[in-house]
């Protein structure tokens, strides 16, 4: 793992190609919080999980709805998928999830420098921020762009063995999503509950 | 006769709420000292109320009850996380609301966003409690955290200066 990889030597990867590869990974049931914009579209073309949670809304709370989860299971690994605008919005996140270090959380950042969904416009990441550097000085050490699509591989699969929050940034490409999330909220939300063993 | 800081903290621990996320008001102090305090309770501040919106809708969805605190200027930050996470998804978050901006204060914006906050949780049709009196604050806050995760809607309990005593301001 190239701990210097830095954001503009990163391999300009895809974000469904590295969702199935995120999927194909996961053999305990850890739950995958796919944020707005296209992050949940593609964890939804990815095949749909009961450990899933698709939101519609709600920009910028990927990461304290996964923190949320990994709170109340701490034996289960929890995902966060988030675009660069989305956690743009909610850094301060980062903070609180540095400050609590929850040993179970892996945290995943589309950055393709746009607001994809929203007609491409360009995000802050794209001219100058860095955000794996703004995770590490927010706390989170073990924050870390992808070199190449095996070194997301065994991010993950690091991420996986817990013991700290970890973040992985991944440099995308503007290709469109994989498909479309069912926009039915209630249904999500139990499936998700379901999925978690909460609800039977 | 306990404070009513001592009353919200004992009936969180009765309903099972376990994990309160916060953003500090000052009116709140003794209460969040007290739930610091306690190793019941997980809590921790937050760098914004809708982050703390969406910890809480985690923490209910992998099975633990949850609370936010918050002033009212915080929840001046959180009508999308309401309208499009909280409330579409049948979320009990429970919303203790410091409320501030009325009876006596000194800050015209604190003011004006306290006038905000009935119409919005009206429009979202989000139940709110104005409680005033220690002597029905542990029925209110029982009956509908039970209310709450029955119908699995959210729930403000709006803490008036009436109750808490509020922040003195000598004019
Ligand atoms: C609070 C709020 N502001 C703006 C929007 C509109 N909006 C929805 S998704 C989105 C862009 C998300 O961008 P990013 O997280 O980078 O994901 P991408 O679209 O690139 O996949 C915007 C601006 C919204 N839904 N909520």
């Amino acid at each position: 793992m190239a701990g210097n990889t830095t954001a503009h030597n990163a391999k300009v990867m895809n974000r469904f190609d590295l969702t199935k590869r995120l999927v194909a990974q996961l053999k305990r049931e850890e739950a995958v919080v796919g944020g707005i914009g296209n992050a949940n579209f593609d964890l939804w073309a990815a095949g749909q999980r009961p450990q899933n949670f698709y939101m519609l809304g709600s920009m910028g709370l990927a990461i304290p709805i996964a923190l949320g989860v990994a709170l109340a299971q701490p034996k289960r690994h929890v995902f966060a998928l988030e675009g660069d605008g989305s956690l743009l919005m909610q850094l301060g996140c980062l903070a609180t999830v540095a400050m609590l270090r929850p040993q179970n959380l892996t945290m995943v950042i589309w950055d393709n420098g746009v607001y994809q969904i929203t007609g491409g416009q360009p995000t802050a990441s794209a001219e100058a921020a860095d955000l794996v550097a703004i995770a590490r000085g927010a706390g989170i050490a073990n924050s870390n762009w992808a070199a190449d699509e095996a070194d997301f591989d065994a991010l993950v699969a690091a991420s996986l063995k817990g013991g700290a929050p970890t973040l992985i940034g991944a440099r995308i490409d503007k290709g469109p999503p994989a498909g479309a999330t069912e926009r039915d909220p209630v249904k999500i939300r139990e499936n998700f509950m379901r999925g978690l063993g909460v609800r039977k | 006769m306990p404070s009513w800081h001592e009353i919200v903290l004992s009936t969180l621990k009765k309903s099972d709420v376990r994990l309160v996320p916060y953003v500090p008001d000052r009116v709140f102090t003794p209460l969040i000292e007290a739930l610091h305090d306690d190793n019941f309770f997980t809590t921790f501040p937050c760098t914004r109320e809708e982050e703390a919106i969406g910890i809480v809708t985690g923490a209910w969805m992998g099975g633990m009850r949850a609370a936010v605190l918050m002033q009212t200027s915080g929840f001046g930050t959180i009508p999308n996380a309401l309208a499009s996470l909280a409330v579409p998804c049948q979320i009990p978050a429970l919303i203790f609301v410091s409320e501030r901006g009325t009876l006596g204060e000194f800050n015209l914006g604190q003011a004006l966003v306290c006038r905000t906050m009935r119409p919005v949780l009206d429009s979202l049709a989000v139940e709110h409690h104005t409680i005033t009196d220690v002597n029905t604050l542990a029925f209110i806050v029982d009956r509908a955290i039970k209310q709450a995760v029955a119908i699995q809607q959210p729930v403000t309990f709006i803490l008036s200066p009436l109750l808490t005593g509020g922040k003195v301001f000598e004019a």
